[in-house]
């Protein structure tokens, strides 16, 4: 029987579909939920009130990361707030009989860093998550999908949700990236491409030579930023890059049973031939190291390039421009190269695993923190944690003069106490450049990848990465 | 959860408050301090709280004309950025039903249908025409027909679009899925074993 060949969504959402519902969405069956302590709690109220039991617990998976307090995680947690939520945490996984992979686990860490670590995240599955930055899971060609509390719950009392099939736009990237080129400033000049709003009611899939050619922690950091650009989830096709990144995990199947698994995740991918609702191609031997000059992540510009004008704008971002240039207060025009900056953030969910870490350390070993710059690095996980510090590389961190954190997700969204005080420019490794998105309502944020902000925190200001290294 | 407790929404209409600007985020709609809480229940206070601070009385929802609003008239993109579900619910909280916009980002669009709140979109012209009509005469009622995908104003009507899942869950009254999801039985747990992460290689 010859098949017409599918993508790797259209077979992935085949294989998880329960049932069509009324009104033409379609019930879909969750491989693997993640939780965490900010979206949780109402949903298991709501559990709770229903009456009901987690349907799935043993496919339910549990960490604490946005409020958790980088310097001190002892208990009780400083913050009374933090500690509350914490707690209800740790009361709602006991109740349910959901594993919680808490601080004394040795896996604690941002959600999205340690699913994959754990070998959580496989190609062909479905995962979901209470938290946008979901889509970084689908770096294993997974169908992963950030969503709102209401649907914890739904998924939580039946492991489904219901949900409208997606368009899917593969977007492939050519060529090769140059030095001091890294995923972040592909997904940057991606978002630049296609518009923050670009990707709505689609599902991106990243395929090319520069794609093939990135390590599963790249990978990641390109489909974590895929919710920037309007894409409800983003995905890479399964290869031997990402069956060998699966091997040995925790909660990867050991001897045979991999090879089995190892089969059918190649499986999932995208066929040859498939039809797509879109394809854009771009040159990734054109792409610089990339920094946000305004309150969105399609305000970025190539190192090389200029904080743009209003007279710039088309007549259709005009506004925002407008509104970006008097909330960031930078110069219309001036170079985005030296535009100084007070306080440098390395960790989140996009950039806070191992290879960020090294990179930056690359460049922290050039120099030291530059006189009056708050440097810190957060780590995604304890286990990125442990890894760093068996390389040394929190010492070569601290010896330039950052503050080396425990970790969590820290000043990405400053639920915890890092925050931007007053009217600081922040040179951060996250995702969100939004208006107050870390900390402080008239804080600004300049998003670049973590080697990027390392360099920045040496200079005082921002620098083309390229040379430093 | 019998189907005798389903609440269909098939219109709502009310007066309606302008908020001008595309792309505003979820960080803006409430910022992240304030979801330090295991309840939505205090979401309503803090609604937009940063921009109307900076904004020292001048923001819409400060302003008397469109006080009592139960819908909100946004630009493109709205309810961006974070799938926190403590956005809608502080606009829900703090009394708006429905949101008439040029876009919705996917998530935020999600997570109101799951909360009974209706997202309409209108095409870029009659979105204009709306709020300079909304500016010019902040007493008049709008009205939003589910059904029909229509926005009634006192200068007419117009054609809007909900996409049609949505539509069918507000109409049906299974915009809580919980209880359509649950009639889905043994066959969940069908779907679950042909799975080989799930069941085993
Ligand atoms: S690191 Fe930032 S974006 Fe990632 S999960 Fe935490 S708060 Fe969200």
């Amino acid at each position: 029987m010859s098949k017409k060949p599918t993508h790797l969504f259209e077979k992935t959402w085949r294989a998880h579909r329960v049932c069509e519902l009324p009104g033409g969405q379609t019930q879909l069956f969750i491989g693997t939920h993640l939780v965490h302590e900010v979206t949780s709690p109402q949903a298991f109220a709501m559990l709770r009130e229903l009456d009901l039991p987690v349907r799935f617990p043993g496919r339910t998976f549990a960490t604490a990361d946005h409020i958790m307090p980088t310097d001190s995680q002892a208990r009780p947690l400083a913050d009374p707030l933090a500690e509350t939520m914490l707690s209800e945490l740790e009361r709602n996984c006991l109740e349910f009989g959901v594993t919680f992979f808490g601080a004394e686990s040795g896996h604690q860490g941002i959600v999205h860093v340690i699913g994959p670590e754990l070998g959580l995240t496989v190609p062909g599955s479905t995962i979901a998550c209470g938290d946008s930055h979901t889509s970084t899971h689908g770096a294993f060609g997974t169908i992963a999908l950030g969503i709102g509390t209401s649907q914890v719950r739904d998924v939580l009392a039946t492991q489904t949700l219901a949900m409208a099939s997606l368009k899917v736009r593969r977007i492939e990237v050519t060529g090769a990236l140059g030095p001091g080129v890294y995923a972040k400033d592909v997904i940057l000049a991606i978002i630049r491409e296609l518009g923050v709003n670009g990707g709505v009611g689609y599902a991106y899939e990243y395929a090319g030579e520069v794609i093939e050619a990135m390590d599963m922690e790249q990978r990641m950091t390109l489909c974590n930023m895929s919710i920037e650009g309007g894409a409800r989830c983003g995905y890479v096709n399964p290869d031997a890059t990402t069956i060998e990144y699966l091997r040995g995990r925790q909660f990867s199947p050991q001897g045979e049973a991999f090879e089995r698994a190892a089969a059918q995740w190649l499986a999932a991918a995208s066929d040859p031939g498939a039809e797509y609702d879109d394809v854009v191609r771009m040159d990734g031997s054109q792409i610089e190291p990339s920094v946000t000059w305004g309150i969105h992540p399609g305000h970025n510009i190539g190192i090389g390039g200029r904080v743009p004008t209003v007279a710039d704008a088309s007549d259709e971002e005009r506004a925002g421009v407008e509104e970006a240039l008097e909330y960031m207060d930078l110069d219309p025009g001036a170079p985005i190269a030296g535009t100084p900056v007070d306080v440098a953030f390395i960790g989140s969910c996009t950039n806070g695993r191992i290879s960020d870490l090294r990179e930056a350390a690359r460049v922290a070993k050039t120099g030291t923190v530059h006189e009056g710059i708050r440097a810190l690095v957060v780590p995604g996980s304890q286990d990125v944690a442990r890894q760093a510090i068996a390389e040394g590389l929190d010492e070569v961190f601290r010896q330039a003069g950052f503050d080396w954190r425990e970790p969590g997700c820290s000043m990405c969204l400053a639920m915890n106490p890092d925050k931007l005080i007053g009217r600081e420019i922040c040179a951060s490794s996250s995702n969100r450049n939004f208006k107050g998105r870390q900390g402080s309502p008239a804080g600004r944020t300049l998003l670049m990848s973590p080697a990027m902000v390392a360099a920045a925190a040496l200079a005082g200001r921002v620098v083309d990465v390229r040379e430093v290294l | 959860m019998s189907s005798s407790e389903l609440t269909t929404i098939e219109a709502v209409s009310g007066t309606a408050c302008v908020l001008r600007g595309d792309d505003v985020d979820t960080d803006r709609i409430i910022p992240a301090r304030f979801m330090k809480d295991i309840t939505f229940d205090a979401m309503g206070n803090h609604l937009f709280e940063d921009a109307r601070k900076a904004a020292k009385g001048n923001h819409p929802l400060d302003d008397e004309r469109f006080f009592g609003s139960e819908i909100l008239v946004v630009g493109k993109n709205f309810g961006c950025g974070s799938s926190r579900e403590h956005a809608p619910q502080s606009l829900m909280r703090f009394g708006f039903r429905a949101f008439i916009g040029q876009s919705f980002a996917d998530i935020f669009a999600g997570n109101c249908c799951s909360l009974g709140l209706v997202c309409i979109t209108l095409d870029e012209a009659d979105a204009e025409s709306l709020r300079e009509s909304i500016e010019l005469d902040p007493e008049q009622t709008i009205s939003i027909d589910v059904a029909a995908q229509t926005v009634t104003c006192r200068s007419g009507v117009m054609r809007g679009s909900i996409p049609e899942g949505t539509r069918n869950r507000l109409l049906e009254g299974h915009w809580n899925a919980t209880s359509l999801l649950m009639d889905a039985g043994k066959k969940i747990e069908e779907t679950a074993s042909s799975l080989g992460y799930v069941s085993g290689y």
